[in-house]
């Protein structure tokens, strides 16, 4: 993570889902806290959105997924990051995924999923104090 | 004669405000709500505001005998996976009472890409059923004659495809294009602002729109050729004035390139058809639907003209609220779906559909749809409100809301006049800008507990959801993309070529898009190659987002 004070995020939704209620709620939220916010917005496939991280030379992506799409989008980010040697960046998502999915992507190196119901002011705090 | 002094009375000698409970009260779209209404707060003309059912201005109903004479429509929307297992699940719900068919598209469907499309990956009939051919909607309909039910289809940028792959399979089924009834939501405008599943940028859009208008008034008189929605404005986070507004505006928008487009308002008007959100807020739901009524069929009059009574009629489909439903004990979302069914019908919709328990996890399980059906049902045969027409009708409180929403809409839908119309609203953020910030204003209301979502931020617990949730097997993809291959491979390639050379050639022209696209459906070409001729053609949209 850059040493820098304040933190920059990029907030996408990759694939087809154009939902964005949640993202949108969360960009505002994260932006009223201080943030640098990249809004990519939707219809991103995961190379997009690793370029952009790059190019931006954002602290953290954070994803919507709500088609269930999930368990194909996640990985290929992480392993597009890993690629590109830019595995600093932190990955977190949202959506509607299920608690087996969850583990299965924190597992593999998503640092956090927030599930429906999250206050902002919780993902604001972890994407705020991530190290 | 109200007594303007009564109320002022009691308020200031009786009412003790300051043993009021500490919280807001607010309906669910942040409008302060007194603690009584009386006569002085609905101060109405009967004859001229509320009229009588199936008389202008319709405010109590579309139909003189509604639910008398025939209940709403039991239409559950439902789909995924493949055609074969959505079949299964029409099956599943037309033995247990369902009345309409409604179908939901996957992802990929929706966005007009076929199964094997890169940016299908992982999408294939997870959101709803793959569709990439007619071949498919025939499976889709398998043991269903299209000449005896009726279908809401739930596409938008790709509903002249879709239609046409509907039309097709009743065709082979034996079936007259008259005889076919049904909707397509074919609702791009609040793509842009909301649900966001476009493919095109509006004019071609609007385009196509309006050629789906006069094919259908020739040759589908029975189809409802846009189903004007308010559902997603809503679920994207605006308020009932809102989803009132710019759904009407919408309306207006469509109305007048019909005419632009050399039609009289009468030839297409009356397959016009509107779709509504039941929020949870009971009253304010009621008050909204009662107001669309009045305010459309003085639009329709007034503003544009029309002479036939069909041409007034604002005829809705309503969805109780997803944006309502928790992920934490699912269970208490089947009596958030009864509450908002209850509204829909008090309101006097005519299609409904209930949403299923599980639908915040995943789509709905046989289980929950099951539930879900029987809640429409209970309302209907049980709860003795479908025994008289506009109960709510006269109730201070009703009116006085009914009259507050039309005035809020009014000045909204005048605003979106003044600026040029909603076309310019949606270039300028307009509508974007004022649901990001009713959302926003909703979600901080929840954080700072002044709006209390029950199991969420009260009354809430750390125990896991118990309940068996539908899986979609990743298989479904393969099998798709396998069935592609082999319909690309069995067919004739020249009628393909003809065909996409006859949609290009119109496409750039002006001629109807529909009969064409109905040649294309006819040679087997695929969602993903029609409409690639047509973003040839059309170009891709791309917006500017607003949060």
């Amino acid at each position: 993570m850059a040493e820098r004070k304040t933190r920059r995020v990029l907030v996408a939704k990759p694939g087809l889902d154009g939902h964005d209620r949640g993202a949108k709620v969360v960009a505002r939220a994260l932006r009223d806290a201080g943030m640098e916010v990249i809004y990519l917005g939707l219809h991103q496939t995961p190379e997009q959105i690793v370029e952009a991280a790059v190019d931006e030379d954002v602290d953290v992506i954070g994803l919507s997924v709500l088609s269930g799409a999930h368990m194909t989008i996640f990985p290929v980010v992480l392993d597009l990051l890993k690629e590109k040697g830019a595995s600093d960046i932190v990955l977190v998502g949202g959506g509607i995924i299920p608690p087996e999915d969850v583990e299965e992507l924190e597992a593999l190196g998503v640092k956090k999923l927030f599930g429906p119901g999250t206050p902002t002011s919780e993902i604001v705090e972890f994407i705020g104090t991530i190290e | 004669m109200a007594d303007d002094e009564g109320k002022k009375r009691w308020l200031e000698e009786t009412y003790p405000v300051e043993e009021e409970r500490d919280t807001a009260f607010i309906t669910v779209s942040s409008e302060p709500i007194e603690p009584l209404y009386c006569p002085e707060d609905a101060d109405i003309d009967y004859e001229r505001d509320l009229s009588y059912p199936g008389e202008y201005p319709y405010t109590r109903g579309v139909r003189s005998n509604m639910y008398r004479g025939r209940l709403w429509t039991m239409r559950q929307f439902a789909g995924f996976g493949d055609a074969k297992e959505t079949n299964g699940r029409y099956h599943f719900l037309l033995e247990r009472g369902l009345t309409g068919l409604s179908v939901a598209f996957d992802m990929p469907t929706i966005m007009g890409r076929d199964s094997d499309d890169r940016m299908s990956m992982g999408e294939v009939g997870r959101c709803g059923v793959a569709i990439d051919s007619v071949e498919d909607m025939m499976q889709l309909f398998d043991g269903i004659p299209l000449s005896k039910v009726t279908t809401s289809m739930t596409t938008n940028a790709p509903a002249s495809i879709l239609l046409s792959f509907y039309l097709v399979t009743g065709e082979r089924q034996g079936a007259r294009f008259d005889e076919m009834g049904g909707t397509i939501q074919n609702d791009i405008l609040k793509e842009y602002i909301a649900q966001k599943s476009w493919i095109f940028p509006p004019k071609p859009s609007m385009r196509i729109i309006t050629d789906i208008m006069r094919f259908c008034a020739a040759e589908v008189p029975r189809w409802n050729t846009i189903s004007i929605s308010g559902y997603h404005i809503r679920e994207a986070g605006s308020t009932a004035a809102h989803e009132l507004a710019f759904t009407l505006a919408d309306g207006i928008a469509y109305v007048q390139a019909g005419i632009d487009a050399g039609m009289d308002v009468d030839d297409f008007a009356p397959r016009l058809s509107f779709f509504f959100n039941s929020h949870i807020d009971f009253f304010e739901e009621v008050a909204k639907y009662r107001a669309a009524r009045r305010i459309w069929a003085r639009v329709m009059k007034e503003r544009f003209n029309a002479k036939r009574e069909e041409s007034l009629l604002l005829r809705f489909h309503t969805q109780t609220a997803g944006c309502s439903l928790t992920a934490q004990q699912p269970e208490n979302n089947i009596v958030r779906t009864a509450y908002e069914g209850l509204a829909a019908v008090m309101g006097g919709t005519q299609s409904l559909h209930t949403n299923s328990m599980d639908e915040v996890l995943a789509l709905p399980s046989e289980k929950a749809v099951e539930i879900a059906l029987r809640t429409q049902q209970i309302i209907a045969f049980e709860t003795g409100v479908a025994n008289t027409i506009d109960p709510l009708a006269g109730s201070y409180f009703v009116e006085h809301m009914t009259d507050r929403l039309e005035k809020e809409a009014l000045d909204i839908i005048a605003e979106v006049d003044a600026m040029g119309g909603v076309l310019e609203g949606i270039e300028r953020g307009y509508f974007q800008q004022k649901i990001a910030d009713a959302a926003y204003r909703y979600q901080l209301e929840i954080e700072s507990k002044r709006r209390i979502i029950v199991g969420v931020n009260e009354y809430s617990h750390d125990e896991q959801p118990d309940i068996d949730l539908l899986k979609i097997d990743p298989a479904v993809e393969r099998e798709q993309i396998e069935r592609l291959k082999k319909l690309r491979a069995g067919r004739d390639a020249g009628a393909v070529e003809a065909a996409a050379a006859e949609l290009r050639r119109r496409a750039e022209g002006t001629d109807n898009l529909m009969p064409t696209i109905l040649d294309c459906t006819r040679a087997s070409m695929s969602i993903g190659e029609i409409v690639g001729v047509m973003r040839d053609v059309f170009g891709e949209y791309k917006e500017k987002p607003i949060y």
